[in-house]
């Protein structure tokens, strides 16, 4: 039905409607006036006759609801009814509905505004073409770890499979493009020529990458993203086939031309999951014949046949990668490989689904502690409206009638509510994108739409049911003693269990979150006591990147980077500053791992993985990272000077354990050049403080095998930091204009960048353990002083027979505190699950840590303690005569 | 007033269709009209009548007009439809049987049994 028709449908029932009603009105109004006619014509007066008339009719009103009874009145008209009703008491009473209308609107608005997040990263499909066929495809280590794949092995899978209609590599790069002079340094991904098809993607310009594309010393091309080509070119469609300059950064793997043709451009509404931020690509264009092609530094993709099942490829895959081992033997893979074919969505969202299900319940908490409240208060405000119902089931509302009245009051409640709550959840949304780590996926996909909507309507639905079941089917039953009378003591029973088991909930609800954001809040506080192996206070960082090869050969980089250390040391308050290739905790250091040969292992092909740092001599004063044994780098490291390193101090205990390992010699990468270990430094966290230090081998940035084309400047200041980052911009630019600077940030800034997820779990715990604190006190506060007002009655007596004001008290706040703790022990339980639900995002607590469970049971207890004493205080002061007179 | 009789349960309605099949009636005439051929000795509860009114018509066995009353009121006048013709033949054999029965019951003599 169209809009238009259904309107006219619905005005066309309401006048039939009002039509019936005057039409009814009219003809039992004529009745009696017929009636007080003949009555006239008797000699009795008019005024007389029509009184004596109506009085014989009856109850006008009760007739004339029989009468609508009989029509077999609508369904719509009758619930118009009660709503206008509805809307007329909730009117009536502002403060109430004020109060619970808020109350919803919290609960409905975080509930919304959570659940597109949740629905947009965990339940939407991936924006993709049959996004069930796409595949992510690691290798997975004999103890269940994951591990990278290589050139190698892909290069005979791709080739050789029958499971799949396109397998792709990717790896990450981060090029400088120059356009119109001025140089920038961007997100993109390296990839094979089939990955835009594995994705079941095609360019909106242009055309996609070819297989002659992907090879050593292919054409150099480009594919662009939409948003980069609106902005850096124009969104300009003769750019296909055109010539940009791409800065290599990495230097070391890519080709050394750096003029690359543009040949597509990726669509608009192109969403790339494996890499959000990557705005341009090009081929990988890495052979066998190089000595990387065995490296396990690739991810891979595939989209599986259709009709192809998940095990069959898993099966065919680590067949056929037994296979490459046995006929090559690549050195970098031992008897066996296997791989895993996971879900691209699934391999999307691993990492963030708990964190996200845990927030999701948090909310749900949340809601159900404020569904609590409203009921509470509705379940008050029945109470006195008692009268009111006593009244109209004598008018002739039948129980089923006023059941559907409180329903109709409760779901209004809630749709007022729920409206409040979507416009609430619309500033929630912006705030999740806001406040959400950097590595959550499919952030551009969170927004309210179609399916967070009917969400919203839903449990809008489900709460006004919920809220009004209790008052309905208590107002409902009053209805049966059937008279005006306040029947309070008959029903005060019943209603005082009612409110029993609100408090026990609200508290039980209120103690599982609170435990759980407990939980968090102490892994968050022990993560960043983890020592990072660096003192990062007044440590200001950025990066630099070299553009496009100017400064070829080495030695005249090696200049600019010396000059350009002496600029920055001079700048006022800068205490040191020095060079490192890979920056602590910024997410650097995935390809600067490289296997370290000991000439102790007699053995060339026996390599441990390190991470490599390639510094200036001043980095570990500067980082102040402290020695251990032997020295530190010095100025003296240069080339053509014996090759020095030092090692981190993990990984001289692991090699070496007591015994000195001053005085060995290393190959580091390359079989070609020994380095002598000179020092022993402590350890560094690089990729997370929630991670295990990596082992570590250090050398001058001068006496490594290349001079770095891209770097991470550290500074150490004597005041703020930051606040230094203007001027060692200009002292950089001062040598060299042209070159980008990217993500200067301080020290501090980016450790609690490396904690994001944590804390971005956190906060919203947080946010909801305040709400869900704040909603508990006031419920419990609610619940208790209503059942002791009603129990004016009885404390009266109690009074009157000789009780001590100050035994009042106790019995009261005893009464209060026994459903307390029975809301206690069920929370605990409940905490106990969630616990372990969110076991995953805890670091260095156990998920039955007796410190936070001890603390939010006093402080829940203690709240009810004073939601008690409030009102016991009050009932003890009551005066009995007053107290008996209540009723 | 002696002479006077409360309704039994569930004759109303038979009473009405009745009434209305003599020919179009408001509610007030049919009041009138029952009370005129039971020579007054049936009461009906003014309040009672215009429910049964209703319920009848939502059924389909009378239908409803506006008119004008005798005394130049407007009034809404009932008749009977062609289901509620049936409906009353029905009723009205139903009863009978039912009465026939009845009185045979409480003519019964001990001598019977």
């Amino acid at each position: 039905m169209s809009l238009r028709s259904r309107l006219r449908s619905w005005t066309r029932t309401l006048l039939r409607r009002s039509h019936a009603e005057s039409d009814m009105d009219n003809e039992l109004h004529s009745h009696i006036e017929n009636y007080a006619d003949d009555l006239t014509r008797t000699g009795i007066p008019r005024e007389e006759a029509l009184r004596r008339a109506r009085a014989e009719f009856g109850g006008i009103e009760r007739v004339k609801e029989e009468c609508r009874e009989s029509r077999g009145i609508s369904f719509t008209e009758s619930a118009l009814q009660d709503l206008r009703f509805a809307f007329r008491m909730l009117r009536k009473s502002p403060g109430f509905t004020a109060v619970a209308v808020l109350t919803l609107a919290l609960g409905i608005g975080a509930n919304t505004a959570i659940f597109s997040a949740v629905n947009a990263i965990l339940f939407e499909s991936l924006p993709y073409p049959h996004p069930e066929r796409v595949m992510a495809i690691p290798e997975v280590n004999r103890d269940g770890s994951r591990a990278k794949t290589s050139f190698g092995m892909y290069r005979e899978l791709a080739t050789r499979n029958r499971s799949f209609d396109a397998l792709s590599l990717f790896a990450s790069w981060q090029p400088t493009v120059t356009a119109n002079g001025e140089p920038q340094r961007l997100e993109g991904q390296r990839v094979s020529w089939s990955y835009f098809r594995a994705l079941g993607v095609s360019p909106f310009l242009g055309r996609d990458f070819q297989a002659s594309d992907d090879v050593l010393d292919g054409p150099n091309v480009v594919i662009l993203g939409y948003a980069l080509w609106q902005k850096r070119f124009g969104g300009d469609p003769s750019i296909i086939g055109n010539q940009i300059k791409i800065g290599e950064t990495s230097g070391t793997v890519y080709s050394s031309n750096d003029m690359f043709t543009v040949i597509g451009v990726a669509p608009r509404s192109f969403e790339n999951v494996l890499s959000p931020s990557a705005e341009l690509w090009a081929p990988l264009q890495i052979d066998i014949s190089q000595h990387w092609a065995w490296g396990h530094w690739l991810d891979m993709i595939g989209r599986l046949r259709p009709g192809t099942t998940v095990n069959q490829a898993t099966q065919e895959l680590t067949a056929l990668g037994a296979q490459v081992i046995q006929t090559q033997h690549p050195p970098t893979y031992g008897k066996e490989v296997r791989y895993s074919v996971i879900s691209l969505q699934d391999e999307v969202t691993r990492g963030v689904r708990s964190a996200l299900l845990a927030v999701l319940s948090a909310v749900m908490l949340v809601l159900l502690i404020a569904c609590v409240n409203v009921t509470n208060l509705l379940l008050a405000r029945g109470s006195q409206r008692r009268g009111e119902f006593a009244m109209r089931a004598a008018l002739g509302a039948g129980p089923a009638r006023l059941t559907r009245q409180l329903l109709t009051e409760s779901l209004l409640l809630a749709l007022i509510g729920g409206v409040l709550g979507l416009i609430a959840a619309q500033f929630g949304v912006q705030a999740i994108v806001a406040l959400s780590p950097p590595d959550l996926p499919r952030l551009s996909a969170i927004q309210i739409d179609r399916n967070v909507f009917l969400f919203a309507l839903g449990i809008t639905t489900v709460i006004g049911i919920l809220i009004g079941l209790i008052p309905a089917f208590r107002a409902s039953r009053n209805n049966n003693s059937n008279n005006l009378k306040e029947v309070s003591r008959q029903t005060v029973g019943s209603q005082r269990v009612t409110r029993h088991v609100l408090v026990v909930a609200e508290v039980a609800f209120a103690l599982v979150l609170l435990v759980s954001a407990g939980l968090l809040l102490r892994s968050l506080e022990r993560l960043f006591a983890v020592p990072p192996g660096f003192d990062a206070s007044r440590v200001l960082s950025m990066q630099i990147d070299e553009v496009g090869h100017r400064y070829d050969p080495d030695p005249v980089r090696y200049r600019f980077w010396v000059d350009a250390l002496d600029a920055v040391k001079r700048v006022p308050g800068v205490e040191s500053a020095a060079f490192t290739n890979a920056l602590p905790l910024s997410g650097d250091g995935f390809l600067d791992q490289y296997g370290v040969n000991f000439e102790i292992d007699h053995n060339p092909d026996k390599a441990d993985d390190a991470m490599r740092y390639a510094v200036t001599p001043g980095y570990f004063q500067t980082m102040k990272i402290p020695l251990k044994r032997g020295r530190f780098l010095n100025e003296g490291d240069r080339a053509g000077a014996p090759a020095v390193a030092l090692i981190s101090e993990s990984f001289a205990k692991r090699k070496f354990g007591s015994t000195d390992p001053l005085g060995q010699r290393v190959h580091i990468g390359s079989p070609d050049f020994w380095f002598t270990v000179v020092g022993v430094v402590g350890n560094v966290k690089q990729m997370s403080l929630a991670l295990s230090e990596p082992d570590a081998v250090y050398t001058t940035v001068n006496q490594w095998q290349w001079i770095e084309t891209s770097m991470s400047l550290v500074v150490r200041a004597h005041g703020n930091a930051a606040a230094l980052a203007p001027d060692i911009r200009k002292a950089i630019w001062s040598v060299d204009k042209d070159l980008p600077i990217s993500r200067v940030e301080t020290m501090d800034d980016l450790i609690a960048a490396s904690a994001a997820e944590r804390q971005f779990t956190l906060i919203l715990f947080e946010a909801f353990g305040i709400v869900a604190l704040a909603l508990a006190a006031v419920g419990i506060y609610g619940v208790l002083s209503g059942s002791v007002t009603e129990r004016t009655r009885e404390i009266g007596i109690r009074l009157a027979l000789g009780a001590s004001p100050r035994s009042i008290l106790s019995l009261i706040i005893l009464r209060g505190m026994k459903l307390t703790a029975l809301g206690v022990v069920i929370g605990l339980a409940g905490a106990l699950a969630a616990g372990q639900a969110i076991a995953s995002q805890l670091f260095g607590i156990s998920p039955l840590d007796v410190a936070t469970y001890s603390a939010v049971t006093l402080l829940l207890a203690g709240i009810a303690a004073i939601a008690c004493w409030i009102p016991a205080q009050r009932a003890a002061r009551v005066d009995p005569m007053v107290a008996l007179r209540y009723e | 007033m002696d002479r006077q009789m409360e309704l039994l349960q569930g004759t109303l309605d038979m009473l009405i269709l009745k009434a209305v099949s003599l020919g179009p009636l408001h509610g007030y005439g049919i009041l009138l009209r029952i009370q005129e051929i039971s020579d007054n000795h049936l009461q009906i509860q003014q309040g009672s009548l215009y429910p049964a009114l209703y319920r009848l018509e939502h059924q389909g066995w009378i239908s409803s007009e506006w008119g004008e009353s005798e005394n130049k009121r407007k009034a809404k006048y009932y008749r009977l439809s062609a289901a509620g013709k049936r409906r009353l033949q029905a009723e009205a054999k139903k009863w009978n049987r039912m009465a026939d029965v009845i009185a045979g019951i409480l003519r019964t003599t001990p001598e019977e049994v």
